[in-house]
């Protein structure tokens, strides 16, 4: 397939896609874990990645940021509207949150800013202006172990919105978090991608999750790891509530679709999370 | 009611005793007071003879005598220039080839067949080896001191930076940080509590060798020292001596531990 001139025809056909992942396949020592793997995403959308554990989905989102060098295929960005001060188009929210023990809230942000040819009022102020968006001003000076799951990953998110991102790519960002917790975070996310239209790519094995924040929702299926379908829920993000029977619909439609993986996965004897 | 509840109920009896035991710094004191005062009360009563051990008030005169004629000083000083200069030594180089060690493909299967095959020689073997190299003055000395701080602080500095939770290195390169920051800001401080505790194995190494080195040859050093004093027959100096070994060992952990806090107060 053409690789330069494939993003430049889009371009042309006024159809621009901010990233076109082409062709991946990817294989550990012995697993295959994606094959052929070819979609777009386009400025502005959320793309939520489900599929039972094992099928690749981690794997995929390493590639696509370019922390996992696939065995072939690549992953094509195109350099259209990054936001003023991005300082790094692709960047990751971590199910572990990622937070270094030793250094403060501000500190963890101010890791990532450091590196940059950035003066320290416009340091300081980044900071401070990610921390009032995830209502963390309060904790700028707490170290990580001093704060809640909920509070960890609200760092991850304000250390990951102070390089101004492109693209965010989340690998499960809730898993980690308990029910109560979950749903806070999950209507903060809703708001934030409708406040900043972020384009990003959400992986989660939560249809609920899924349903709730994506605009099109990509399902694997594993060994290897292929596309399923991909599907599309057109209900604008901001208008999107609990349980209405509209996303009931979509979630169940889903789950009909990634079921039997499911089961199957369940029932594999090397489980591999 | 409640007493018909009770008839023929047996109640469940507490079984989490135990298995946690706390400090008393109380007791601690106490027994040093206690053994010291045994002691005396040997001595005095002539149960211990005063030629195999000295009593404490003996051996603290002792060391008196030694403070005020300024022995002491020139002892100590010149244990502790061979103490420091070797440990410092051995640790800078062994801190450097960790680190390589612990982040380079090219650096570990080398460095750690090098370390297994040497680190197992009791390095004082080595002394004669360095005296012939560097003569019997205290180049051999700091030789011996630094080789056999090294081998252990390669070994934890490795083991500390492979300790270092991958997600945390990960996270580092999504953020497009240079390599050099990765390693001063993530690697350092994640594999510092390691490489902290490396140095209370490192120290007392370092001491031991310390001791032994001076016993084979130097004319000053709390070694030299202790060793003349067996040699003839004066316990109580001896056993000053090694209640100086004591106390600097007792220093040498005093500061290792105000590092530990200083350094590692995020925990
Ligand atoms: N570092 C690795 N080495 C070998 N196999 C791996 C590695 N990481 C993942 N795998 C395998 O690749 C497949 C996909 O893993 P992953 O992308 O983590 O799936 P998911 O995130 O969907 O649970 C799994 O079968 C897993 O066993
Ligand atoms: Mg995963």
């Amino acid at each position: 397939m053409g690789s330069g001139g494939f993003v430049c025809d889009f371009k042309v056909m006024d159809f621009a896609m901010r990233l076109h992942i082409n062709g991946i396949c990817h294989s550990y020592d012995q697993v295959e874990a994606l094959r052929d793997i070819e979609f777009g995403i386009e400025p502005g959308e959320i793309v939520a990645l489900i599929g039972p554990s094992g099928c690749g989905k981690s794997t995929l989102l390493s590639i696509i940021g370019g922390l996992l060098k696939p065995t072939s295929g690549k992953v094509l960005m195109c350099d259209q509207a990054t936001p003023d001060g991005c300082l790094n188009p692709l960047t990751y929210v971590f199910q572990d949150f990622a937070l270094l023990p030793w250094r403060t809230v501000a500190g963890n942000i101010s890791l990532v800013l450091e590196d940059h040819p950035l003066g320290k009022a416009e340091r300081e102020a980044r900071i401070a202006e990610v921390l009032a968006q995830t209502n963390l001003a309060d904790f700028a000076g707490a170290y990580p172990k001093q704060l809640s799951g909920g509070m960890k990953q609200r760092v991850g998110i304000a250390r990951a919105l102070a390089v101004r991102p492109a693209v965010l790519l989340m690998d499960e960002p809730l898993s980690a978090l308990d029910a109560q917790t979950r749903i806070l975070l999950l209507d903060e996310f809703a708001a934030l991608f409708v406040r900043t239209g972020m384009t990003a790519v959400y992986v989660t094995h939560n249809l609920n999750e899924a349903v709730r924040l994506a605009h099109r929702v990509v399902a694997l299926r594993r060994r290897p790891g292929t596309i399923k379908a991909i599907h599309s829920i057109d209900i604008p993000i901001d208008q999107r509530v609990e349980g209405m029977p509209e996303l009931v619909a979509h979630q169940n439609a889903l789950w009909d679709l990634i079921r039997d993986e499911a089961i199957a996965a369940d029932k594999e004897l090397d489980h591999v999370a | 009611m409640s007493r018909d509840i009770e008839a023929g109920a047996s109640r469940v009896r507490f079984r989490a005793t135990g298995f946690n035991p706390r400090a008393n710094p109380l007791a601690a004191w106490g027994s040093f007071v206690v053994v010291i005062a045994l002691w005396q009360l040997g001595s005095s009563t002539g149960f211990i003879s005063e030629l195999a051990m000295p009593s404490p008030v003996a051996v603290a005169s002792a060391l008196w005598k030694l403070i005020i004629s300024g022995d002491l000083w020139r002892h100590l000083s010149a244990s502790l220039q061979r103490l420091f200069g070797g440990w410092i030594i051995g640790t800078v180089a062994g801190l450097a080839v960790g680190f390589l060690v612990g982040m380079f493909s090219w650096a570990r299967s080398p460095g750690v067949a090098m370390v297994s095959a040497l680190f197992p020689i009791p390095k004082i073997a080595l002394l004669p080896l360095f005296i012939i190299w560097f003569g019997i003055g205290e180049p051999s000395k700091f030789a011996t001191i630094a080789f056999g701080v090294f081998f252990p602080t390669v070994i934890n500095t490795f083991g500390g930076v492979d300790n270092v939770a991958r997600n945390l290195i990960r996270m580092g390169q999504s953020f497009d940080m240079p390599m050099m920051s990765i390693v001063r800001k993530i690697i350092l401080p994640g594999a510092l509590p390691t490489i902290l505790s490396g140095f209370r194995i490192s120290s007392s190494i370092a001491i031991i060798l310390l001791i032994a080195a001076e016993m084979i040859g130097a004319q000053y050093g709390i070694g030299a020292f202790i060793l003349a004093a067996g040699n003839l027959y004066q316990t109580d100096q001896l056993i000053a001596g090694v209640v100086v070994l004591s106390l600097l060992g007792l220093c040498v952990s005093w500061l290792l531990g105000r590092l530990d806090r200083w350094l590692l107060a995020w925990r």
